[in-house]
């Protein structure tokens, strides 16, 4: 890292030792898990390189916006509507929550026996170690589940924090409180960023997020054939760098990787091998660098071609109706598309299902895995209706439940590889 | 000239090696404790399953490895799991559908087998004792008894102490604080038997429960588990022939039909 970098950190106030062990372990894991795979398009040395300067380059950028009066939100789900805020000249930040470096800090305040992705963004905070958090002017929580909900809380006794109330029924009164919700986070923000909120604002700002997920949606698609272009876990990079990259440049970023697995599915040259056992997984989100159930599988010579998950699916596939004429009107479209996303959080969510079963079909893939994070409820208890569901349809089926930590990967493996056995 | 096929289970405790003929029948075999270098230990198994079966005329064709070590063993043509292996091996046995039960040394599984022999479903436990054959190991030393022992005293029980632990570090104190209480050995091995059996019952009912049932793996030979096994299930559940072998010899089996 260069030594400005070093500097800006030490500005940010982050904890410098704790923070280059990070660092030190991702530098050691990156190559290991992304540069030995065979025949990456060349389109993801863009990629690589954000990754590279993963607390770097695009936390300068972060800075520079707020030093010419720009602010930043920082997130950790999908319901927050972003086109809001970039509407305000401010920047979203999906924040770190993916490693267990983070969590023995947290653990000093949280239970152990909760989601690994809830203690490592609360460590993340408390240890000082990432400097997303620290240059985020507020962040965006979010009643998706109680872990989180009660996590906003003491996140808020060290952060600004502001807390989006997410409905756990999908109706129309429901909707109608969802609208009301927006317009209370529209106030917030337009109070933080000293911005009005305006229809030509947001809908440029819904055009730019429509197109990253139009990219996103092209990208993810062409994994669909087979042999698939691109391995698994350089796409899930792809969606997990969604979360926090210059929306615009990513966007062309990934439509260049997009044009180049064209070609590619053009000449029928893959990542796999054709006759390769195609895998796809629902469940609980991958927050980076959680590579890990991707990189078992992959390792174990199966292809990963499509995510039901918010690091996935559930991020890209609804579009904003960009039709509106009026600011009310657009705010409608917004609110119809983000509850639209079928997270476990809603009861019923038979939605889901229907999701991965599509996904399955389309993505030509010979099984599921469904994966969630210990201690995730509503996805744990949900994964018995994606079993049922799975049942019914013929569908090949493997449950795994697992964590941050590398001390299962032997046990997953042989999971994955019996499974693959059994199809 | 004969042909023979080898199937090799690195175990987390032991390894094991089947040799068969290509009329499918066991002619050699061998237990080993696995220790620290499973490589070693495996060619040492075979080696001896080799003299077992006193192969003059003919040679080993494939050999298949299976188990957490199978990709220590350089000799192998194949690896493959060992809930493929083990249910070839169970299915080569009976025939039949069945749900197959093996309780290892590290961990334990349930295996939903079809008619035709294929894996319906399976499950294996969380990495843990909980359910398996070390659980057993140190809550026979807890109790100052050894493996076989500790199946006869839990049979010998008229009642069984309540063990509510599932964890083998809190068990163990659990029995440590029963034994302080006074309470009857026999009756703490009853217990413990009964909650192996209560963890994995709990995991064959995810995969389903067929006509037949049985067990294979070390703990097999722990009669006090069968019967609680089959009690809770309200059913007859037999020992697999040769249990601890059952995976090797599905591994040879898998050898011979490439």
């Amino acid at each position: 890292m260069a030594s400005d970098s070093r500097e800006m950190w030490a500005r940010l106030g982050l904890n410098m030792e704790k923070h280059d062990a990070l660092l030190s372990i991702l530098g050691e894991a990156y190559p290991e898990i992304y540069h030995k795979q065979n025949n990456r398009p060349k389109g993801m040395t863009y990629f690589d390189f954000v990754i590279s300067e993963i607390h770097g380059l695009r936390v300068k950028e972060l800075m520079d916006h707020k030093e010419k009066g720009g602010k930043v939100f920082g997130t950790f789900c999908l319901y927050v509507p972003d086109e809001i805020i970039n509407a305000l000249n401010g920047i979203s930040i999906g924040l770190c929550a993916g490693t267990d470096f983070s969590i023995p800090d947290a653990e000093t305040v949280l239970p152990r026996n909760l989601c690994a992705l809830i203690k490592s963004f609360y460590g993340f905070k408390s240890a000082k170690i990432c400097p997303y958090f620290e240059v985020a002017d507020v962040v965006i929580g979010e009643t998706t589940c109680d872990g989180k909900t009660k996590a906003y809380e003491l996140l808020g006794d060290i952060h600004p924090v502001y807390v989006l109330e997410i409905p756990h029924r999908k109706n129309e009164d429901t909707l109608k409180l969802w609208r009301k919700e927006i317009e209370k986070f529209i106030e917030k923000a337009e109070e933080i960023t000293g911005q009005k909120l305006t229809l030509d604002k947001l809908r440029e700002a819904t055009k730019m997020n429509n197109n990253k997920r139009k990219a996103l949606q092209r990208m993810n698609s062409l994994r669909w054939n087979n042999p698939t272009p691109i391995s698994g876990k350089d796409a899930l990079l792809i969606n997990q760098v969604a979360f926090y990259d210059d929306v615009i440049r990513f966007t062309d970023s990934v439509n260049k990787v997009a044009d180049e697995l064209e070609e590619r599915v053009a000449k029928k040259e893959g990542t796999f091998p054709e006759n390769a056992v195609r895998l796809m997984t629902s469940g609980t989100p991958y927050a980076i660098p959680n590579w890990k159930l991707h990189h078992v599988v992959e390792t174990s010579g199966y292809p990963i071609v499509a995510e039901e998950s918010c690091v996935g699916s559930r991020y890209f596939s609804e579009l904003v109706d960009e039709n509106a004429s009026t600011l009310d009107e657009m705010l409608d479209n917004i609110a119809k598309r983000y509850f639209n996303i079928h997270c476990a959080c809603f009861t019923p969510n038979d939605e889901r299902l229907d999701d991965i079963v599509d996904l399955y079909k389309k993505s030509n893939a010979k099984g599921v895995i469904n994966y969630t994070l210990n201690f995730c409820t509503p996805y744990l208890v949900e994964s018995q209706r994606v079993k049922d569901r799975m049942d019914k349809e013929g569908i090949p089926f493997l449950n795994l439940e697992s964590d941050y930590g590398m001390g299962d990967v032997e046990q997953l493996a042989t999971r994955i590889q019996a499974f693959v056995e059994s199809i | 000239m004969t042909s023979y096929f080898a199937g090799i289970d690195i175990g987390s405790m032991t390894t094991k090696v089947a040799i068969i003929s290509d009329e499918k029948k066991i002619v050699g075999s061998a237990i080993l404790p696995t220790g620290f270098s499973a490589s070693k230990t495996a060619e040492e198994a075979i080696r001896q399953a080799k003299e077992k079966a006193d192969i003059k005329n003919g040679s080993i064709r494939r050999m298949v490895a299976t188990g957490y070590g199978r990709n220590l063993v350089a000799m192998a043509d194949e690896k493959v799991t060992e809930i493929t292996c083990h249910a070839r091996g169970a299915f080569e046995r009976i025939g039949n559908a069945l749900t197959l039960i093996d309780i290892g040394g590290q961990d334990s599984k349930a295996i939903a087998i079809t008619s035709s022999g294929k894996v319906d479903k399976f499950i294996m436990n969380e990495r843990c004792a909980a359910g398996t054959g070390r659980f057993l190991e140190v809550m026979a030393r807890a109790l100052e008894t050894d493996l076989e022992n500790l199946s006869s005293m839990a049979l010998n029980a008229s009642s069984r102490s309540q063990i509510n632990s599932l964890c083998t570090v809190f068990a163990e104190t659990e029995v440590i604080g029963l034994i302080a209480r006074g309470a009857n050995r026999d009756e703490i091995a009853g217990g413990l038997c009964w909650s192996v059996a209560e963890r994995i019952v709990g995991m064959a009912k995810k995969v389903g429960i067929n006509d037949l049932v049985y067990i294979s793996g070390g703990v097999a030979y722990n009669n006090a588990v069968i019967s609680a096994i089959g009690k809770q299930l309200g059913k007859n559940v037999q020992m697999i022939e040769e249990p601890q072998l059952n995976g090797a010899y599905g591994a040879s089996l898998i050898a011979m039909q490439r």
